[in-house]
């Protein structure tokens, strides 16, 4: 491999936004047939180097070349005219159109749709994708959608693939399609670099690791001679306990009642069908499911941020009284006295105002309190300073926009904003979504300090790997039903994803 | 070197931040470069001298204390309008019925005078009028924010729209209370008895008003800043999805606030008739309404810089105005000018909020020793 030429190299690579180094000095080589992972916490400039490449933002120093030849991107279009192409975390397709117009949007050329649907399939059938030409976005699920973006940059002629967090949003089965797809690809001669911060796909996926951290190139290596434990040390910079605690509950008692739950969005669409569970205090439920199949109305229902069909939610008080919370809303429950903190998977455009401070997010939720007109300002300014000092929010102060923290910081603040009011219920969605180990710990240790305050905690949570760990019990949703409640310790991994994609998790006889 | 292989003449980046300082250097140097485009073309235009137009500009709002008064006068105004479309504005609701809003408040302020002269005393018409006008401008306001909040209808169609049926209502009304007869207009009101006339403080005709709209600005700048309202509007504004989830009744929100909004255009409807002009024509508002939202965008929803930007915006046209009788030219002229200037002030925002980069020579050779 070491005579071989590069596909890319990165040369000495520099880029500062405002007073923010992202990209410190980075030398990279990307080689074709081979899966590079490229590692890094969240802000250590992994996004931001890859962007340079395809052409969406210009380094302030260094040098790119392409098969040893030095050439300048100066827009996605000299990226792509390289033969680069980019699947970022967010899909960049128009909703309205098909794939087939998708894909072929913004080319040069006369409009012929037919051909166009014959190279898409001639490439589907290459690399073993699954797309229909004719098919329109918004009819498509999460994993179809990115398959539309990796065939578009596929029938650009790129040869050189970058996939930023492709596997955050896919249900195992689907990343297990994905990663075939991309073995295929690589066997073709691509050069294939995918962003990730789960260490078993890069272990299963990958023939070398790159590692950032902090803006800086730490090293690379190849897979087979690295594991998950020296990676994290490499991307953390110091050693990392990668163990999960799981405290057995104290004293579990039923806390929410649900009886026969039933949901149906704006569409009329079916989301919960007459769902039953009981949460106790003390205790982790945790929620497994594909994305889409009602784990969302679920929280939202509890929360009382979800119209409801049927069915019934019940608060039982630690003194047995039962209030039902069908029917109120965010104001009235909390105006109950039932203390019920809720992390939403949007963190920004539901959790927190991405716009305001620190202080001002902390007063959402406190801003009523009081008879006066005027707000209280000290007391969540105080709150928040309690905050980034006890989770270790990094941030340059309290009166920082939160939209400019990253991705685990705003977690922190959002976290660290709903166990301040001492809930008895905790209900979270995705806690871990897109943050790096050392943030997705602090979080699992906060979700566990809760628990053992007696909280009743309801984690919806994609990995399974985690949710096998951390939670008690786990109910696995399948097609917006109960597929099966097991517990947590000793469940394995494979019946709960079957059980996730069949009712009951068993296969015909 | 191929062309292929050459950096881009120029890259844009955002800036972190940039300094208080440095960020009005960049402001004024902006005016300062409009100043000097505005005279580079007024000479080669009309051949004028530009110091003298400048000069010109300058009396036009300062050359006599009659003139100073007209400016704070037509500031405060303008002021006041804008003050009242920025809470809606705040909370991404996009009033653009100020101009409607006030002038209904206008005919409710001048149907006062002409209907309860005979029947009511000076003081009784006074508290009827500034009842009413305050109440139409929110009815105004408060139809949109209705069908918005209950079936999200669009309010930018929908506030423009109440402009035109407002205009019409008034143009309707000045036929009815035509006087004299026959010459479609309403022309003074009460002209001798001054009923329902707002008493003037001192020698100052317009001291009231100024007055006024300054406890206006004090008020709704605390209301915005300081208040639970108004941190409900800034949070509904910004994610309406984080307001339900935090339990406030974003309905609830959108019609308080557009109520308030159409009830200070009122106000200031008010003020125009029954201190100002005495008068009702369809024009009254003199396209306030609109003239407002620039105030408000370009003081970014602070309600002291809109002193500063409403007081900008006043000052030019009273500039523009002055030029075009003073050296005979198309008052169009004096709007080319004022144009040039707001299109300077306004392009600065983007260098204040990025950076450009331009190809250093030698590029090349700085990176050859790596």
């Amino acid at each position: 491999m070491d005579n071989k030429i590069p596909a890319v190299t990165m040369r000495n690579i520099t880029k500062r936004f405002g007073p923010v180094v992202a990209n410190d000095k980075v030398w990279l080589n990307i080689y074709r047939g081979e899966i590079l992972a490229l590692l890094g916490e969240n802000g250590s400039g992994k996004t931001t180097l890859m962007n340079m490449l395809s052409g969406i933002y210009f380094p302030d120093e260094g040098e790119i070349q392409i098969d040893g030849k030095d050439v300048v991107i100066r827009s996605p279009k000299d990226a792509f005219d390289l033969g680069i192409g980019m699947i970022h975390q967010h899909f960049k397709l128009v909703d309205v159109l098909t794939a087939a117009e998708n894909i072929v949007l913004g080319l040069p050329g006369k409009l012929d749709l037919k051909a166009a649907a014959e190279k898409i399939r001639a490439i589907c059938e290459a690399y073993g994708f699954e797309v229909d030409p004719a098919q329109k976005i918004y009819d498509m699920s999460v994993s179809q959608k990115q398959t539309v973006e990796i065939v578009k940059v596929l029938y650009r002629g790129a040869d050189i693939l970058i996939l930023d967090e492709p596997t955050a949003v896919l249900t195992p089965q689907e990343t297990d399609k994905l990663f075939a797809v991309l073995r295929n690809m690589r066997n073709d001669g691509k050069a294939v670099v995918i962003i990730t911060h789960k260490m078993h796909e890069v272990e299963e996926l990958s023939d070398r690791v790159a590692v950032l951290r902090h803006g800086q190139f730490i090293g690379d290596m190849p897979t087979a001679q690295t594991n998950a434990q020296e990676m994290t040390n490499m991307m953390v910079g110091h050693p990392v306990v990668l163990n999960i605690d799981r405290p057995e509950p104290v004293d579990p008692k039923p806390r929410i009642e649900v009886k026969g739950l039933t949901v149906r969005n704006i569409d009329g669409i079916v989301k919960l069908d007459d769902v039953s569970f009981t949460a106790n205090s003390g205790e982790i439920l945790g929620i497994a499911g594909i994305s889409g199949c009602g784990q969302k109305e679920l929280l939202e229902a509890i929360a009382g941020l979800q119209p409801v069909e049927a069915g019934s939610i019940s608060y039982v008080g630690d003194d047995g009284t039962r209030e039902e919370l069908i029917g109120k809303d965010p104001l009235s429950i909390q105006q109950m006295g039932v203390s019920l903190s809720f992390v939403p998977e949007d963190r920004l455009g539901m959790g927190l105002v991405g716009n305001m401070d620190l202080a001002d997010n902390m007063m959402l939720r406190s801003f009523r309190s009081g008879r006066s007109m005027f707000t209280d300002r000290k007391t969540p300014h105080s709150l928040a300073e309690t905050v980034v000092r006890d989770l270790e929010v990094s941030t340059p102060s309290v009166s920082t926009p939160v939209r400019r923290l990253s991705g685990g910081n705003v977690q922190k603040v959002l976290v660290g904003r709903e166990i301040a009011s001492a809930p008895t219920v905790l209900l979270t969605a995705y806690a871990v979504r897109g943050l790096d180990i050392n943030s997705s710990y602090t979080i699992y240790d906060l979700i566990n300090q809760q628990k053992a305050k007696g909280v009743a905690v309801i984690y919806v949570g994609e990995d399974l790997d985690v949710l096998l760990e951390l939670a008690d019990r786990i109910l696995v949703l399948c097609g917006g039903k109960v597929s099966g409640i097991v517990p947590g310790r000793g469940a394995k991994k494979r019946d709960v994803g079957l059980m996730m994609t069949k009712m009951g998790g068993k296969t015909d006889e | 070197m191929n062309k292929k292989n050459q950096a881009p003449l120029f890259y844009v980046s955002k800036r972190g931040s940039i300094g208080w300082v440095r960020a009005w250097a960049v402001r004024g140097g902006a005016v300062l470069l409009a100043l000097l485009v505005n005279g580079v073309i007024t000479s080669l235009v009309t051949g004028e001298n530009p110091l003298q137009v400048y000069a010109a500009i300058f009396d036009g709002s300062f050359g006599s204390s009659r003139k100073v008064w007209v400016l704070l006068q037509n500031l405060s105004m303008l002021l006041c309008v804008s003050l009242a479309v920025t809470p809606a504005f705040k909370m991404r609701c996009w009033n653009l019925g100020g101009e409607g809003q006030a002038l209904i408040g206008c005919l409710a302020a001048a149907a006062c005078m002409i209907c309860l002269r005979d029947a009511f005393p000076n003081w009784a018409i006074i508290l009827c009028m500034i009842v009413s006008s305050i109440l139409a401008g929110a009815v105004w306001a408060g139809i949109p924010a209705f069908f918005k909040a209950r079936f999200n209808t669009n309010e930018t169609l929908f506030t423009l729209m109440m402009n035109y049926v407002a205009t019409q209502l008034v143009s309707y009304y000045c036929v009815v209370w035509e006087s004299p007869k026959g010459s479609g207009q309403i022309g003074i009101i009460n002209p001798n008895t001054h009923l329902g006339w707002f008493p003037q403080i001192g020698p100052y005709k317009y001291l009231l008003n100024i007055l006024v709209v300054a406890v206006v600005c004090v008020f709704m700048y605390v209301y915005l800043n300081y208040s639970k309202h108004g941190y409900e509007i800034s949070v509904v504004g910004e994610s309406e999805r984080t307001a339900r989830y935090v339990g406030i009744k974003v309905d609830r929100v959108i019609i308080r606030t557009m109520l308030l909004s159409g009830a200070l255009c009122g106000l200031a409807g008010l003020l125009l008739v029954g201190s100002t002009n005495h008068t009702l024509t369809p024009t009254l508002v003199e396209g306030r309404g609109f003239t407002a939202v620039m105030v408000s965008w370009l003081a970014k929803f602070n309600p002291v810089w809109m002193i500063l930007t409403s007081f900008l915006l006043v000052f030019l046209g009273r500039g523009a105005g002055e030029i075009a009788t003073n050296f005979g030219l198309n008052s169009s002229f004096g709007d080319i000018l004022t144009g040039i200037i707001l299109f300077f002030i306004i392009g600065s925002e983007f260098f204040i909020n990025y950076q450009i980069h331009f190809r250093r020579s030698g590029d090349k050779e700085d990176n050859a020793h790596v």
